[in-house]
């Protein structure tokens, strides 16, 4: 305890650790976007490319298991037993298939982030009322008709809360991906400067990843508005 | 039999259990037959198959026994020849009033500015002009009905399921719809079947009213009402003929 102030840093001390992060040079092949957007850049990307997989995926799975039993009878005992599995646990195995950077980042992502979105997709198209179905059956709407035209809107708002619970869960898979298995992005930077022990720069680090989590989720909000426009009011 | 549109020839519907094997008879050799245009009114006890009665007809369920026959066609599956409308609107929540209205004619796959036209003229019919970029949210108890009238309606079918359509409606708005319904029904001549708790309701708006047993459910008695429109719940031969068909129906909740 011989240097509290480096252990327990100010205020002022983040924010010039901050300004000190704008400008120092980038990562690898980032040299130009400086230290701390350099970082953030690339871990934004490899979530938007995990979270992308994990909605295409997730949607797809959770909308065939959600509308057709037999799907579900078939499917459902494979999922509910990889579920409860930690994505954290997978680290070990992630680094060993796909080494170390963007390749176990996105992967680790993706399997936070699949499974909230498929069981809120599931959710969303068992609820689909009953009566919608049979309306749209006696206005002459067929399977395929019935499944995209009432199923799948009529899940949209349980589709919307897992993309959205999903990218939470993306994000804090990301940064503890980066903290082993990864040699850039955020949650590598503030591993670093803990092992140079400079803490101020690590809770700026750590600043970085509330604020980019943040605005990915005002973003996913947004967007969950101008789909669910019908549901304000 | 000329101008018979809607032949219900001794239905019977059984329900299995899916746990213990039993089984519950709603509905048991239920006949009757509807003529083209006609308004036909359904009541009878809570329970007794009314419903049942009308997914039957309207392809949603199967009988168990007997047939139904739409312009002498068996009915075996849903189709736009008939259009239903629930006590509950069911209506789209994410379509606004046009999207709801267009789309019965959107799945038969009649092009954009055809259904758009069909949309607008049958919002018109039920008198909600400018409303139609409103969502279900917007709308009241009486406009969320017109809009699943109309949307039962652009399909131009040949008989109106209607299944307590006023039921959750208060007094008024429900005194204003049957008038509502009436020119609807008047104007483009369709067959309607109308099932009610309200015998009032139905010496109001049918040229039959059929009184169904209790459970399980088949015709008791058909009262035809030939009173002209419109007509004044308040006329002598209005209120005896109300009162005999309550006692009829009396004697079925005992």
């Amino acid at each position: 305890m011989a240097n509290l102030p480096q252990l327990f840093p100010t205020p002022v001390s983040v924010i010039v650790a901050l300004g000190q992060l704008l400008v120092a040079p980038g990562p690898p092949g980032m040299a130009w976007a400086g230290e701390l957007m350099g970082n953030t850049l690339i871990s934004l990307w490899r979530v938007i490319v995990g979270f992308a997989l994990a909605a295409v995926t997730g949607v797809f799975l959770g909308v065939i298991i959600g509308w057709w039993r037999n799907a579900r009878d078939l499917l459902e005992p494979v999922i509910e037993i990889l579920r409860p599995i930690p994505p954290l646990a997978w680290i070990p195995l992630a680094m060993l298939w796909f080494g170390l950077g963007f390749k176990p980042a996105v992967f680790l992502i993706w399997l936070g982030a699949f499974f909230p979105i498929l069981a809120n997709t599931v959710l969303g198209m068992e609820n689909t009322p009953h009566k919608l179905i049979e309306v749209a059956r006696t206005l002459g709407a067929g399977p395929w008709q019935i499944l995209f035209k009432v199923g799948v809107p009529s899940a949209a708002p349980s589709i919307m809360a897992g993309l959205r619970i999903g990218i939470g869960i993306g994000w804090m898979c990301l940064v503890a991906a980066e903290l082993t298995g990864s040699n850039s992005g955020l949650g590598y930077m503030i591993m670093y400067y803990y092992s140079t022990m400079e803490a101020s720069k690590t809770v700026a680090g750590m600043l970085m990843i509330g604020i980019a989590g943040y605005l990915m989720f005002i973003g996913l909000k947004k967007l969950e508005d101008k789909i669910l426009f019908w549901k304000a009011a | 039999m000329s101008g018979r549109k809607l032949i219900i020839d001794g239905v019977g519907k059984t329900f299995m259990e899916k746990r213990g094997g039993t089984s519950t008879v709603a509905l048991r050799d239920f006949s009757l037959s509807i003529g083209d245009g006609e308004f036909v009114c359904l009541v009878g006890p809570s329970g007794c198959g009314k419903t049942t009665l009308l997914k039957l007809v309207a392809g949603l369920e199967h009988a168990s026994l007997g047939a139904i026959y739409i312009d002498g066609k068996p009915v075996t599956s849903p189709g736009p020849d008939r259009g239903l409308v629930f006590q509950d609107f069911a209506l789209f929540p994410w379509r606004d009033v046009i999207g709801n209205v267009a789309f019965g004619p959107e799945v038969l796959e009649v092009p954009p500015a055809e259904r758009l036209q069909i949309a607008e003229r049958c919002i018109q019919l039920v008198g909600l002009s400018g409303i139609g970029h409103k969502y279900p949210s917007e709308l009241s108890g009486g406009m969320k009905q017109r809009v699943a009238i109309a949307r039962a309606l652009a399909n131009n079918p040949g008989v109106l399921l209607m299944d307590e359509p006023f039921g959750s409606l208060d007094a008024q708005t429900r005194n204003l719809m049957q008038n509502e319904l009436l020119r609807i029904w008047y104007d483009n001549k369709k067959a309607v079947v109308f099932v009610t708790h309200s015998v009032e309701e139905a010496v109001y708006l049918a040229n039959r009213v059929v009184v169904m047993t209790g459970s399980p459910g088949s015709v008791k008695q058909i009262f035809p009402v030939e009173l002209s429109y419109p007509r004044s719940r308040t006329d002598h031969s209005f209120i005896s003929l109300r009162e005999k068909i309550t006692r009829c129906m009396a004697e079925e909740c005992r």
